[in-house]
Protein backbone atom coordinates (compact mmCIF):
# COMPACT_ATOMS: atom_id res chain seq x y z
CA UNK A 1 0.00 0.00 0.00
CA UNK A 2 1.43 3.52 -0.80
CA UNK A 3 2.20 5.80 1.89
CA UNK A 4 4.02 8.89 2.29
CA UNK A 5 5.69 10.01 5.03
CA UNK A 6 4.38 13.49 7.76
CA UNK A 7 7.83 13.98 9.56
CA UNK A 8 9.70 14.63 6.14
CA UNK A 9 6.55 16.21 4.12
CA UNK A 10 6.46 19.88 5.66
CA UNK A 11 8.52 20.82 2.53
CA UNK A 12 5.29 20.65 0.05
CA UNK A 13 3.74 23.72 2.41
CA UNK A 14 6.86 25.68 1.55
CA UNK A 15 6.74 24.50 -2.51
CA UNK A 16 2.97 25.72 -2.12
CA UNK A 17 3.61 28.93 -0.22
CA UNK A 18 5.74 29.58 -3.33
CA UNK A 19 3.12 28.78 -6.14
CA UNK A 20 0.95 31.14 -4.28
CA UNK A 21 3.48 34.14 -4.20
CA UNK A 22 4.13 33.30 -7.38
CA UNK A 23 0.92 33.86 -8.29
CA UNK A 24 -0.33 36.74 -6.69
CA UNK A 25 -0.68 39.03 -9.31
CA UNK A 26 -2.75 36.45 -11.37
CA UNK A 27 -5.09 36.11 -8.40
CA UNK A 28 -5.44 39.52 -8.44
CA UNK A 29 -6.52 40.53 -11.79
CA UNK A 30 -8.69 37.34 -11.56
CA UNK A 31 -10.40 38.78 -8.39
CA UNK A 32 -10.07 42.54 -9.75
CA UNK A 33 -12.90 41.06 -12.93
CA UNK A 34 -16.12 40.49 -10.29
CA UNK A 35 -14.21 41.28 -6.90
CA UNK A 36 -11.97 43.64 -5.32
CA UNK A 37 -8.81 42.39 -6.63
CA UNK A 38 -6.85 41.91 -3.71
CA UNK A 39 -7.04 37.93 -3.71
CA UNK A 40 -3.50 37.51 -4.54
CA UNK A 41 -1.95 40.51 -2.45
CA UNK A 42 -3.87 38.80 1.05
CA UNK A 43 -2.95 34.82 -0.43
CA UNK A 44 0.66 36.24 -0.61
CA UNK A 45 0.74 37.84 2.16
CA UNK A 46 -0.76 34.94 4.56
CA UNK A 47 1.28 31.78 2.44
CA UNK A 48 4.46 34.24 2.07
CA UNK A 49 4.29 34.48 6.26
CA UNK A 50 4.37 31.16 6.68
CA UNK A 51 6.64 30.39 4.75
CA UNK A 52 8.89 33.09 6.85
CA UNK A 53 8.19 31.15 9.77
CA UNK A 54 8.74 27.64 8.62
CA UNK A 55 12.04 28.03 6.98
CA UNK A 56 14.68 26.19 7.86
CA UNK A 57 12.25 24.30 10.57
CA UNK A 58 12.45 20.76 9.08
CA UNK A 59 8.88 20.48 10.57
CA UNK A 60 6.23 17.78 9.94
CA UNK A 61 3.42 18.20 6.96
CA UNK A 62 1.52 18.29 10.32
CA UNK A 63 3.02 20.72 11.73
CA UNK A 64 4.18 22.99 9.03
CA UNK A 65 -0.01 23.17 7.55
CA UNK A 66 -1.01 23.65 11.33
CA UNK A 67 1.32 27.07 10.86
CA UNK A 68 -0.16 27.61 7.94
CA UNK A 69 -3.90 27.29 9.19
CA UNK A 70 -2.83 29.21 12.31
CA UNK A 71 -0.72 32.55 10.06
CA UNK A 72 -3.73 32.23 7.55
CA UNK A 73 -6.63 32.51 10.25
CA UNK A 74 -5.01 35.51 12.82
CA UNK A 75 -3.31 37.54 10.45
CA UNK A 76 -5.29 37.00 7.20
CA UNK A 77 -8.64 38.64 7.25
CA UNK A 78 -11.04 38.68 4.49
CA UNK A 79 -13.33 35.60 4.12
CA UNK A 80 -10.14 33.58 2.61
CA UNK A 81 -8.46 33.94 5.77
CA UNK A 82 -11.04 32.18 7.99
CA UNK A 83 -11.80 29.43 5.11
CA UNK A 84 -7.98 28.49 4.26
CA UNK A 85 -7.26 29.16 7.78
CA UNK A 86 -9.94 26.55 8.89
CA UNK A 87 -9.22 24.03 6.07
CA UNK A 88 -5.42 23.51 6.76
CA UNK A 89 -6.02 23.66 10.76
CA UNK A 90 -8.39 20.75 10.32
CA UNK A 91 -6.13 19.07 7.57
CA UNK A 92 -3.20 19.35 10.44
CA UNK A 93 -5.45 18.41 12.92
CA UNK A 94 -6.49 15.13 11.03
CA UNK A 95 -3.25 13.94 10.36
CA UNK A 96 -1.52 14.88 13.26
CA UNK A 97 -0.72 11.28 14.98
CA UNK A 98 -0.78 9.97 11.82
CA UNK A 99 3.05 8.48 10.64
CA UNK A 100 2.80 7.33 7.34
CA UNK A 101 -0.20 8.56 5.51
CA UNK A 102 -2.28 6.48 3.35
CA UNK A 103 -5.18 7.01 1.10
CA UNK A 104 -7.35 6.68 4.42
CA UNK A 105 -6.03 9.04 5.99
CA UNK A 106 -5.87 11.44 3.16
CA UNK A 107 -9.35 11.34 2.75
CA UNK A 108 -10.04 11.88 6.27
CA UNK A 109 -7.85 14.81 5.94
CA UNK A 110 -9.66 16.04 2.79
CA UNK A 111 -13.27 15.42 4.20
CA UNK A 112 -12.18 17.17 7.56
CA UNK A 113 -10.86 20.18 5.70
CA UNK A 114 -14.53 20.23 3.53
CA UNK A 115 -16.63 20.18 6.56
CA UNK A 116 -14.29 22.81 8.61
CA UNK A 117 -15.08 25.74 5.31
CA UNK A 118 -18.49 24.59 5.54
CA UNK A 119 -19.08 25.14 8.85
CA UNK A 120 -18.08 28.64 8.89
CA UNK A 121 -19.21 29.30 4.76
CA UNK A 122 -22.60 28.95 3.62
CA UNK A 123 -21.82 28.40 0.24
CA UNK A 124 -22.76 25.31 -1.68
CA UNK A 125 -21.21 23.65 -4.94
CA UNK A 126 -22.63 26.10 -8.03
CA UNK A 127 -22.29 29.33 -6.00
CA UNK A 128 -18.81 29.95 -7.85
CA UNK A 129 -16.09 29.28 -4.91
CA UNK A 130 -13.54 27.62 -4.06
CA UNK A 131 -16.06 24.41 -3.29
CA UNK A 132 -16.25 24.25 -6.70
CA UNK A 133 -12.94 23.13 -7.08
CA UNK A 134 -12.70 21.65 -3.72
CA UNK A 135 -16.03 19.22 -3.48
CA UNK A 136 -15.28 17.42 -6.84
CA UNK A 137 -11.93 16.91 -6.19
CA UNK A 138 -12.49 14.75 -3.11
CA UNK A 139 -15.20 13.21 -4.58
CA UNK A 140 -12.83 11.92 -7.67
CA UNK A 141 -10.58 10.80 -5.13
CA UNK A 142 -12.41 9.04 -3.12
CA UNK A 143 -14.22 7.57 -6.33
CA UNK A 144 -10.98 5.85 -7.67
CA UNK A 145 -9.84 4.45 -4.43
CA UNK A 146 -13.00 3.27 -3.67
CA UNK A 147 -12.71 1.60 -7.36
CA UNK A 148 -9.59 0.18 -6.43
CA UNK A 149 -7.02 2.76 -8.07
CA UNK A 150 -3.76 3.33 -5.99
CA UNK A 151 -3.17 6.32 -3.55
CA UNK A 152 -0.71 7.49 -6.93
CA UNK A 153 -3.95 7.42 -9.42
CA UNK A 154 -6.49 8.73 -6.93
CA UNK A 155 -3.66 11.83 -6.73
CA UNK A 156 -4.11 12.08 -10.45
CA UNK A 157 -8.02 12.20 -10.31
CA UNK A 158 -7.64 14.67 -7.56
CA UNK A 159 -5.79 17.45 -9.50
CA UNK A 160 -7.43 16.99 -12.99
CA UNK A 161 -10.93 17.44 -11.16
CA UNK A 162 -10.18 20.24 -9.44
CA UNK A 163 -8.97 21.82 -12.54
CA UNK A 164 -12.15 21.10 -13.98
CA UNK A 165 -13.87 22.42 -11.31
CA UNK A 166 -11.62 25.77 -11.29
CA UNK A 167 -12.42 26.20 -15.01
CA UNK A 168 -16.43 25.18 -14.12
CA UNK A 169 -16.73 28.23 -12.63
CA UNK A 170 -16.23 30.60 -15.90
CA UNK A 171 -19.72 29.07 -16.62
CA UNK A 172 -21.23 29.86 -13.13
CA UNK A 173 -23.03 33.10 -11.59
CA UNK A 174 -21.72 34.15 -8.42
CA UNK A 175 -24.47 33.06 -5.68
CA UNK A 176 -22.12 34.37 -2.31
CA UNK A 177 -19.78 36.78 -1.37
CA UNK A 178 -18.74 39.92 -3.18
CA UNK A 179 -19.17 38.60 -6.80
CA UNK A 180 -22.66 37.79 -6.02
CA UNK A 181 -23.46 41.49 -6.40
CA UNK A 182 -22.90 41.32 -9.95
CA UNK A 183 -25.35 38.70 -10.74
CA UNK A 184 -24.88 37.67 -14.51
CA UNK A 185 -22.08 39.85 -14.91
CA UNK A 186 -20.00 37.51 -12.93
CA UNK A 187 -20.45 34.99 -16.11
CA UNK A 188 -17.10 34.48 -18.25
CA UNK A 189 -14.89 35.06 -15.54
CA UNK A 190 -12.92 32.15 -13.15
CA UNK A 191 -13.64 32.31 -9.40
CA UNK A 192 -10.20 33.46 -7.70
CA UNK A 193 -11.21 31.65 -4.73
CA UNK A 194 -11.42 28.38 -6.95
CA UNK A 195 -8.99 29.03 -8.42
CA UNK A 196 -6.14 29.52 -5.96
CA UNK A 197 -7.82 26.14 -4.26
CA UNK A 198 -6.89 24.37 -7.37
CA UNK A 199 -3.39 25.25 -7.09
CA UNK A 200 -3.34 24.42 -3.21
CA UNK A 201 -4.89 21.17 -3.75
CA UNK A 202 -2.59 20.28 -7.14
CA UNK A 203 0.57 21.48 -5.17
CA UNK A 204 -0.51 19.11 -2.21
CA UNK A 205 -1.17 16.10 -3.77
CA UNK A 206 1.71 16.37 -6.21
CA UNK A 207 4.14 16.88 -3.19
CA UNK A 208 2.69 13.43 -1.91
CA UNK A 209 2.90 11.68 -4.72
CA UNK A 210 6.31 12.56 -5.07
CA UNK A 211 7.31 11.08 -1.95
CA UNK A 212 5.13 7.85 -2.16
CA UNK A 213 6.62 4.70 -1.11
CA UNK B 1 -3.13 58.95 -9.19
CA UNK B 2 -1.05 60.18 -6.95
CA UNK B 3 -1.11 59.45 -3.39
CA UNK B 4 0.54 59.93 0.42
CA UNK B 5 1.38 56.39 0.85
CA UNK B 6 4.64 54.74 2.28
CA UNK B 7 4.67 51.18 1.26
CA UNK B 8 1.16 50.15 -0.42
CA UNK B 9 1.47 47.02 2.01
CA UNK B 10 1.50 49.43 4.89
CA UNK B 11 -1.08 51.73 4.30
CA UNK B 12 -3.23 50.53 7.10
CA UNK B 13 -0.54 50.21 9.52
CA UNK B 14 0.40 54.03 8.53
CA UNK B 15 -2.90 54.88 8.85
CA UNK B 16 -3.77 53.37 12.50
CA UNK B 17 -0.61 54.91 13.33
CA UNK B 18 -1.32 58.21 12.46
CA UNK B 19 -4.95 58.03 13.66
CA UNK B 20 -4.00 57.16 17.28
CA UNK B 21 -1.11 59.81 17.75
CA UNK B 22 -3.91 62.61 16.41
CA UNK B 23 -6.26 61.43 18.80
CA UNK B 24 -4.59 60.17 21.85
CA UNK B 25 -7.53 62.21 23.98
CA UNK B 26 -9.99 59.70 22.77
CA UNK B 27 -8.41 56.36 21.64
CA UNK B 28 -5.81 53.85 22.76
CA UNK B 29 -4.18 51.56 20.49
CA UNK B 30 -4.39 47.99 21.68
CA UNK B 31 -1.62 45.49 22.11
CA UNK B 32 -3.16 44.02 18.82
CA UNK B 33 -2.01 46.86 16.59
CA UNK B 34 -5.03 46.03 14.55
CA UNK B 35 -7.61 47.06 16.96
CA UNK B 36 -8.45 50.89 18.00
CA UNK B 37 -9.98 51.54 21.64
CA UNK B 38 -11.83 54.12 23.41
CA UNK B 39 -9.47 55.36 25.58
CA UNK B 40 -11.25 54.64 29.17
CA UNK B 41 -12.22 51.28 28.40
CA UNK B 42 -13.74 48.74 29.14
CA UNK B 43 -15.97 50.28 31.64
CA UNK B 44 -17.08 48.17 34.36
CA UNK B 45 -20.86 47.45 34.44
CA UNK B 46 -21.49 48.77 30.42
CA UNK B 47 -22.71 46.49 27.74
CA UNK B 48 -19.48 46.64 25.38
CA UNK B 49 -19.97 47.75 21.94
CA UNK B 50 -17.90 46.79 19.05
CA UNK B 51 -17.47 46.83 15.49
CA UNK B 52 -15.02 45.94 12.73
CA UNK B 53 -14.75 46.02 9.01
CA UNK B 54 -12.21 46.22 6.43
CA UNK B 55 -10.08 49.70 5.90
CA UNK B 56 -10.19 52.58 3.02
CA UNK B 57 -13.46 53.72 4.61
CA UNK B 58 -12.07 56.41 6.97
CA UNK B 59 -13.17 58.32 9.04
CA UNK B 60 -15.21 54.91 9.49
CA UNK B 61 -14.80 52.38 11.59
CA UNK B 62 -12.03 54.00 13.72
CA UNK B 63 -13.01 57.26 13.85
CA UNK B 64 -16.74 56.18 15.51
CA UNK B 65 -14.11 55.38 18.69
CA UNK B 66 -14.94 57.12 21.47
CA UNK B 67 -17.18 57.69 24.51
CA UNK B 68 -20.58 56.94 24.21
CA UNK B 69 -19.85 55.18 20.86
CA UNK B 70 -17.69 52.23 20.09
CA UNK B 71 -15.18 50.79 22.52
CA UNK B 72 -13.20 49.03 20.40
CA UNK B 73 -12.88 48.87 16.49
CA UNK B 74 -11.06 45.29 14.70
CA UNK B 75 -9.25 47.11 11.78
CA UNK B 76 -9.19 45.19 8.52
CA UNK B 77 -6.96 45.48 5.40
CA UNK B 78 -7.97 48.05 2.58
CA UNK B 79 -11.63 46.52 2.00
CA UNK B 80 -11.03 43.47 3.97
CA UNK B 81 -12.40 42.25 6.85
CA UNK B 82 -10.53 42.15 9.90
CA UNK B 83 -9.47 38.52 11.10
CA UNK B 84 -11.53 36.64 13.86
CA UNK B 85 -8.44 37.26 16.50
CA UNK B 86 -8.72 40.85 16.03
CA UNK B 87 -12.62 40.92 16.16
CA UNK B 88 -11.95 38.72 19.19
CA UNK B 89 -9.37 41.23 20.61
CA UNK B 90 -11.63 43.97 19.97
CA UNK B 91 -14.31 42.35 22.02
CA UNK B 92 -11.96 41.04 24.87
CA UNK B 93 -10.88 45.17 25.24
CA UNK B 94 -14.49 46.25 25.33
CA UNK B 95 -15.87 43.43 27.71
CA UNK B 96 -16.77 45.41 31.12
CA UNK B 97 -18.51 42.45 32.07
CA UNK B 98 -22.03 43.24 31.30
CA UNK B 99 -21.71 41.85 27.60
CA UNK B 100 -20.55 42.97 24.38
CA UNK B 101 -22.42 43.72 21.51
CA UNK B 102 -20.80 43.43 18.09
CA UNK B 103 -22.38 45.56 15.11
CA UNK B 104 -21.22 45.06 12.10
CA UNK B 105 -21.81 45.02 7.88
CA UNK B 106 -22.96 42.18 6.12
CA UNK B 107 -20.19 41.00 4.01
CA UNK B 108 -19.58 37.48 3.67
CA UNK B 109 -16.07 38.29 5.56
CA UNK B 110 -17.33 39.96 8.29
CA UNK B 111 -20.05 37.53 8.95
CA UNK B 112 -17.51 35.04 8.89
CA UNK B 113 -14.80 36.39 11.14
CA UNK B 114 -17.51 38.00 13.52
CA UNK B 115 -18.99 34.14 14.21
CA UNK B 116 -15.65 32.90 14.63
CA UNK B 117 -14.97 35.78 17.56
CA UNK B 118 -17.82 35.23 19.11
CA UNK B 119 -17.26 31.66 19.70
CA UNK B 120 -13.92 32.88 21.24
CA UNK B 121 -15.38 34.79 23.45
CA UNK B 122 -17.92 33.12 24.67
CA UNK B 123 -14.96 30.92 25.18
CA UNK B 124 -13.59 33.30 27.45
CA UNK B 125 -16.79 33.66 29.37
CA UNK B 126 -18.14 36.78 27.49
CA UNK B 127 -22.11 37.02 26.53
CA UNK B 128 -22.05 38.47 23.26
CA UNK B 129 -24.77 39.83 21.07
CA UNK B 130 -24.65 40.63 17.51
CA UNK B 131 -26.62 42.98 14.90
CA UNK B 132 -25.74 42.59 11.12
CA UNK B 133 -26.41 45.62 9.37
CA UNK B 134 -28.31 45.87 5.76
CA UNK B 135 -29.58 49.23 4.79
CA UNK B 136 -28.06 49.56 1.30
CA UNK B 137 -31.51 49.35 -0.65
CA UNK B 138 -29.87 48.95 -4.21
CA UNK B 139 -27.92 45.41 -3.05
CA UNK B 140 -31.02 43.12 -2.72
CA UNK B 141 -34.57 43.61 -3.52
CA UNK B 142 -37.19 43.96 -0.65
CA UNK B 143 -38.20 40.16 -0.59
CA UNK B 144 -34.09 39.12 -0.08
CA UNK B 145 -33.56 42.44 2.69
CA UNK B 146 -31.38 39.67 4.36
CA UNK B 147 -28.85 39.82 1.73
CA UNK B 148 -28.36 43.60 1.44
CA UNK B 149 -24.90 45.42 2.30
CA UNK B 150 -24.07 47.38 5.54
CA UNK B 151 -23.53 50.58 4.33
CA UNK B 152 -23.55 54.00 5.76
CA UNK B 153 -26.60 53.59 8.03
CA UNK B 154 -24.18 51.31 10.42
CA UNK B 155 -23.13 54.89 11.84
CA UNK B 156 -26.78 55.13 12.62
CA UNK B 157 -26.32 51.59 13.90
CA UNK B 158 -23.58 52.80 16.38
CA UNK B 159 -24.72 55.68 17.90
CA UNK B 160 -27.93 53.71 19.00
CA UNK B 161 -26.03 50.77 20.03
CA UNK B 162 -23.45 53.06 21.75
CA UNK B 163 -26.28 55.53 23.52
CA UNK B 164 -28.23 52.69 24.71
CA UNK B 165 -25.35 51.29 25.96
CA UNK B 166 -24.58 54.90 27.98
CA UNK B 167 -27.50 54.21 29.65
CA UNK B 168 -26.77 51.31 31.26
CA UNK B 169 -28.86 48.90 29.79
CA UNK B 170 -29.03 45.31 29.22
CA UNK B 171 -26.95 43.37 26.52
CA UNK B 172 -30.27 42.44 25.17
CA UNK B 173 -31.26 46.27 25.50
CA UNK B 174 -28.28 47.25 23.74
CA UNK B 175 -28.90 44.74 20.69
CA UNK B 176 -32.39 45.63 20.39
CA UNK B 177 -31.85 49.19 20.24
CA UNK B 178 -29.25 48.77 17.26
CA UNK B 179 -31.30 46.31 15.58
CA UNK B 180 -34.05 48.79 15.22
CA UNK B 181 -32.20 51.69 14.30
CA UNK B 182 -30.48 49.31 11.62
CA UNK B 183 -34.01 48.34 10.82
CA UNK B 184 -35.19 51.97 10.39
CA UNK B 185 -32.05 53.09 8.19
CA UNK B 186 -32.29 52.90 4.33
CA UNK B 187 -29.15 54.03 2.08
CA UNK B 188 -27.96 54.51 -1.17
CA UNK B 189 -24.59 55.36 -2.83
CA UNK B 190 -24.74 56.96 -6.64
CA UNK B 191 -21.14 56.42 -8.13
CA UNK B 192 -19.47 58.77 -10.57
CA UNK B 193 -15.82 57.50 -10.35
CA UNK B 194 -13.87 54.53 -9.22
CA UNK B 195 -11.05 53.74 -6.32
CA UNK B 196 -8.19 52.14 -6.91
CA UNK B 197 -6.63 49.95 -3.81
CA UNK B 198 -2.90 50.79 -3.87
CA UNK B 199 -1.38 47.31 -3.51
CA UNK B 200 -3.45 46.88 -6.88
CA UNK B 201 -2.37 49.96 -8.74
CA UNK B 202 -5.52 50.33 -10.91
CA UNK B 203 -9.09 50.92 -10.15
CA UNK B 204 -10.66 47.43 -10.21
CA UNK B 205 -14.06 48.70 -11.56
CA UNK B 206 -14.68 51.66 -14.47
CA UNK B 207 -17.19 54.76 -14.51
CA UNK B 208 -17.31 55.98 -18.04
CA UNK B 209 -16.90 59.92 -18.46
CA UNK B 210 -20.63 60.84 -18.93
CA UNK B 211 -21.92 58.47 -16.88
CA UNK B 212 -22.94 56.89 -13.41
CA UNK B 213 -23.06 53.87 -11.40
CA UNK B 214 -26.64 54.60 -9.28
CA UNK B 215 -26.76 52.41 -6.13
CA UNK B 216 -22.88 51.79 -6.14
CA UNK B 217 -21.74 49.76 -3.01
CA UNK B 218 -18.70 50.65 -0.62
CA UNK B 219 -16.66 48.58 -2.98
CA UNK B 220 -17.56 49.53 -5.97
CA UNK B 221 -19.80 46.54 -5.80
CA UNK B 222 -22.47 47.45 -9.22
CA UNK B 223 -25.21 49.35 -8.85
CA UNK B 224 -28.67 48.84 -10.08
CA UNK B 225 -28.19 50.69 -13.14
CA UNK B 226 -25.70 52.59 -15.22
CA UNK B 227 -26.98 55.53 -16.74
CA UNK B 228 -26.09 59.35 -18.31
CA UNK B 229 -24.82 61.66 -15.36
CA UNK B 230 -27.62 63.94 -14.54
CA UNK B 231 -27.70 67.38 -12.29
CA UNK B 232 -27.29 67.24 -9.05
CA UNK B 233 -31.53 68.07 -8.30
CA UNK B 234 -32.24 65.02 -10.52
CA UNK B 235 -29.48 62.66 -8.87
CA UNK B 236 -30.56 63.92 -5.35
CA UNK B 237 -34.50 63.39 -6.44
CA UNK B 238 -33.67 59.99 -7.33
CA UNK B 239 -31.70 59.06 -4.22
CA UNK B 240 -34.36 60.04 -2.11
CA UNK B 241 -37.27 58.08 -4.20
CA UNK B 242 -34.88 54.87 -4.22
CA UNK B 243 -34.80 55.29 -0.63
CA UNK B 244 -37.77 56.23 0.66
CA UNK B 245 -40.39 54.09 -2.09
CA UNK B 246 -37.87 51.09 -0.03
CA UNK B 247 -38.69 52.69 3.02
CA UNK B 248 -42.94 53.53 3.15
CA UNK B 249 -42.83 55.64 6.02
CA UNK B 250 -46.02 57.05 6.92
CA UNK B 251 -46.74 60.95 6.68
CA UNK B 252 -45.55 62.90 9.86
CA UNK B 253 -42.65 60.59 10.77
CA UNK B 254 -39.35 62.11 11.90
CA UNK B 255 -35.84 61.07 10.35
CA UNK B 256 -32.54 61.58 10.61
CA UNK B 257 -30.19 62.11 7.56
CA UNK B 258 -26.90 61.40 6.64
CA UNK B 259 -25.23 62.32 2.86
CA UNK B 260 -21.58 61.37 3.45
CA UNK B 261 -19.05 61.66 0.30
CA UNK B 262 -17.22 58.33 -0.76
CA UNK B 263 -14.02 60.35 -0.66
CA UNK B 264 -12.84 62.53 -3.62
CA UNK B 265 -16.17 64.78 -3.75
CA UNK B 266 -15.72 68.01 -2.55
CA UNK B 267 -18.00 69.24 0.26
CA UNK B 268 -19.62 71.52 -1.58
CA UNK B 269 -21.20 68.77 -3.80
CA UNK B 270 -22.87 67.16 -1.29
CA UNK B 271 -24.78 70.37 0.11
CA UNK B 272 -26.09 70.70 -3.39
CA UNK B 273 -27.47 67.29 -3.25
CA UNK B 274 -28.62 68.15 0.00
CA UNK B 275 -30.66 71.31 -1.04
CA UNK B 276 -33.03 68.71 -3.72
CA UNK B 277 -32.47 66.23 -0.56
CA UNK B 278 -34.17 68.34 1.50
CA UNK B 279 -37.28 69.66 0.22
CA UNK B 280 -38.16 66.38 -1.55
CA UNK B 281 -38.22 64.43 1.88
CA UNK B 282 -40.10 67.02 2.82
CA UNK B 283 -42.20 67.09 0.47
CA UNK B 284 -43.20 63.63 1.10
CA UNK B 285 -44.91 64.34 4.79
CA UNK B 286 -41.37 63.58 6.46
CA UNK B 287 -39.91 65.48 9.69
CA UNK B 288 -36.45 66.04 9.40
CA UNK B 289 -34.85 65.95 12.94
CA UNK B 290 -31.39 66.21 11.92
CA UNK B 291 -29.18 66.27 8.84
CA UNK B 292 -25.44 65.26 9.05
CA UNK B 293 -23.09 66.19 5.85
CA UNK B 294 -19.69 64.95 5.06
CA UNK B 295 -16.99 62.58 4.64
CA UNK B 296 -18.68 60.25 7.13
CA UNK B 297 -18.07 57.02 5.34
CA UNK B 298 -15.77 56.97 2.41
CA UNK B 299 -14.48 54.61 -0.08
CA UNK B 300 -10.92 55.36 -0.84
CA UNK B 301 -11.30 58.09 -3.58
CA UNK B 302 -13.96 56.72 -4.85
CA UNK B 303 -16.12 60.44 -6.50
CA UNK B 304 -19.85 59.77 -5.02
CA UNK B 305 -22.28 60.04 -2.69
CA UNK B 306 -24.58 57.90 -0.23
CA UNK B 307 -27.70 59.11 1.68
CA UNK B 308 -28.96 57.60 4.68
CA UNK B 309 -32.66 58.01 5.99
CA UNK B 310 -33.44 56.94 9.70
CA UNK B 311 -36.88 56.93 10.84
CA UNK B 312 -36.97 57.90 14.48
CA UNK B 313 -39.69 57.02 17.11
CA UNK B 314 -39.21 58.43 20.37
CA UNK B 315 -36.43 56.14 21.88
CA UNK B 316 -34.16 56.80 18.79
CA UNK B 317 -34.65 60.31 19.09
CA UNK B 318 -33.90 60.24 22.82
CA UNK B 319 -30.61 58.16 22.07
CA UNK B 320 -29.68 60.77 19.40
CA UNK B 321 -29.41 63.53 21.67
CA UNK B 322 -26.81 61.62 23.53
CA UNK B 323 -23.51 63.21 23.35
CA UNK B 324 -20.48 61.69 22.00
CA UNK B 325 -17.11 61.71 21.83
CA UNK B 326 -15.27 60.60 19.09
CA UNK B 327 -13.49 62.08 16.17
CA UNK B 328 -16.46 61.97 14.22
CA UNK B 329 -19.17 63.14 16.64
CA UNK B 330 -22.36 62.80 15.81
Amino acid sequence: MQTFDNASSGAIVLSMAERIVENRAYLSEIDGKIGDGDHGVNMAKGFGMAAERLKGKDASLAVSLDTLGTVLMTEIGGSMGPLYGVMFTEFAETIESVEKIDAAAYSKMLHAGLAGIQSIGSAKVGDKTLLDTFVPAVEAFDTATAGGKSFDEALVALVAAAEAGRDSTINLVAKIGRASRLGERSLGVLDAGATSCAIILKELSDGARARLA
Amino acid sequence: MQRFINDPDLVVEDTVKGFVKAHSDIVRLAENPRVVVAKDAPFAGKVGVVTGGGSGHEPAFIGYTGKNMLDAVAVGELFSSPTAKSFHDAIREANGGKGVVVLYGNYAGDNMNVKMAAKLAAKDGIEIATVVANDDVCSAPPEEREKRRGVAGEIFMWKMGGAKAATGASLEEVRATAQKAIDNCRSIGVGLGPCTLPAVGHPNFQIEPGTMEVGIGHHGEPGVRVEKLKTAEEVARDMVKIVLDDHNLPEGTEVAVLVSGLGATPLNELYILNDTIESEISARGLKIVKTWIGNYFTSLEMVGATLTVMALDDELKTLLEVETRCTMAL
